[in-house]
């Protein structure tokens, strides 16, 4: 066939761009090519590994399954939009670190970006509810243990409770 | 990239169905958790799409004026299960919705899409056959509405006719009033799986709670088709709430059902779990109701 483009408009890590995307791009694809952001990894690209994930007005969305067409309009953060105004990292990624949640990395930034989507709540939830939260990714190194205290220890650091923070 | 032939984007749903009539082997794509994840494995591969993913207009849950919930076919699972409407008469849907896959899927995953595939393990079909939810299909020739039981035809393949798309979801006000529900996945991991046996039950008492004054059972995974438990229901019907008459009920679940070997399960476990989910989704929605079992 001949090639398809559109012009997509969207706001992505806090700046408005548009570009021309070859329709049949998945959203992945371009994050990754058009914008070099490449925290956005390419893992299973059927949706089951969560290694894509990034944050589409505020819901976490499987990037390799999602058309890049269907962006137009959509405010989309993905881990490079964490970083502070001197690219300071954010304290979910200080605390993967702290943690060792991070052995190879490539399913970090899927998971730290679940994780500020529980984090913008503003609320505490259980354990149960976090794994449920977090089950949407795939870590064959770490066996999620230090992941898992991660998120919850961000959590509680963001509520004010230090103490508890500590003692997870 | 996707191996698209061509895309074409839905701005209304009478564009959809014209986009549709113009390009009669084009694919529906919704949230396309199902239909790009088939493209990728090779098998919708080369197809034409129609996008009808942009239609605000399809999302949704609100109130028909005779009182019908009526969802709107492109709602995400996420939405269906923090909807207020939906958690105070039919909170069982949104409990159903909520361990289809994992947290991402169920942001993009759609009823519409859930139920359009026609598969028999979708989570969200089972409690929709017990709750006589009623499909809304738009078309060429204008509206239809038709019973989710003969939507189904047989596994893969709903009653969607040419230039067709579904829009919503309905759930008539007599099929939910004083109705409480619930809903059981067996699978062999709580998220990122399909299940081996789905079960929804619910249950209507009588004012003193202490009669079944009606009780409808669906299964997922127990036939090619979501489906009802006809001679189940009948049995239960009309008796006390007791232990016996709930093991009664389970027990006779097998006269209805009909599920085959797998890779995931055989048939005789699959029987088994289904008494066993039978009786506890029972349990559970007396409980529920606000009745207690008398053992």
């Amino acid at each position: 066939m001949s090639k398809q483009y559109k012009l997509v408009s969207c706001t992505i890590n806090g700046k408005q761009v548009e570009k021309m995307v070859d329709v049949r791009a998945s959203l992945t694809d371009m994050l990754r090519d058009d914008y070099r952001l490449t925290s956005v990894k390419k893992g299973c690209e059927v949706g089951e590994c969560g290694a894509c994930n990034v944050i589409i007005d505020g819901e976490c969305f499987n990037s390799c399954i999602y058309l890049a067409v269907w962006a137009e309009g959509k405010e989309i953060l993905t881990l490079e939009g964490l970083a502070g105004p001197n690219g300071e990292i954010s304290d979910i990624q200080q605390a993967f670190i702290d943690e060792a949640a991070v052995q190879c990395g490539f399913c970090s930034p899927g998971f730290i970006m679940s994780a500020v989507e529980i984090l913008e709540a503003k609320r505490e939830f259980s354990d149960d509810e976090i794994r449920k939260l977090m089950s949407g990714h795939l870590c064959r190194c770490t066996g999620y243990e230090n992941i898992f205290r991660a998120v919850k220890k961000t959590m509680l650091r963001r509520l004010g409770k230090e103490k508890e923070a500590l003692e997870v | 990239m996707y191996d698209i032939k061509a895309l074409y984007e839905a701005e209304s749903i009478e564009h959809a169905v014209k986009l549709l009539a113009e390009h009669p082997e084009a694919q529906i794509i919704a949230g396309g958790s199902d239909v790009l994840v088939q493209m990728r494995e090779g098998k919708r591969a080369g197809k034409e799409l129609v996008s009808i993913y942009g239609l605000d207009e399809m999302r949704g849950v609100s109130f028909e004026a005779d009182g019908a919930i009526r969802i709107g076919s492109l709602t995400s699972f996420s939405h269906i299960t923090r909807d207020p409407i939906i958690k105070e008469h039919i909170n069982v849907l949104g409990e159903a919705v909520d361990m289809v896959g994992g947290p991402q899927i169920r942001n993009i995953g759609t009823i519409g899409g859930n139920t359009c595939n026609g598969v028999t393990s979708a989570d969200s079909a089972s409690t929709l056959h017990a709750w006589d939810a009623v499909v809304e299909l738009t078309g060429p020739n204008g509206v239809r509405r038709i019973p989710i039981h003969d939507f189904y035809i047989r596994a893969g393949v709903v009653d969607l006719r040419p230039g067709e798309l579904q829009t919503a979801i309905i759930i008539p006000k007599a099929s939910y009033e004083g109705y409480k529900g619930h809903y059981i996945k067996y699978a062999m991991r709580n998220a990122m799986d399909i299940a081996t046996t789905g079960c929804s039950v619910n249950v209507k008492l009588s004012s003193d709670k202490m009669v079944m004054e009606d009780v409808r059972i669906a299964y997922g995974v127990a036939g090619p088709v979501p489906m009802r438990a006809p001679q189940a229901e009948e049995a239960a019907k009309g008796k006390t709430v007791s232990g016996g008459n709930v093991k009664a009920f389970a027990e006779t679940v097998l006269k209805d059902i009909n599920p085959r070997d797998s890779w995931r399960a055989s048939k005789e476990f699959r029987q088994h779990i289904a008494v066993v989910l039978a009786e506890r989704a029972l349990r559970e929605s007396i409980r529920l109701a606000g009745g207690v079992i008398d053992e």
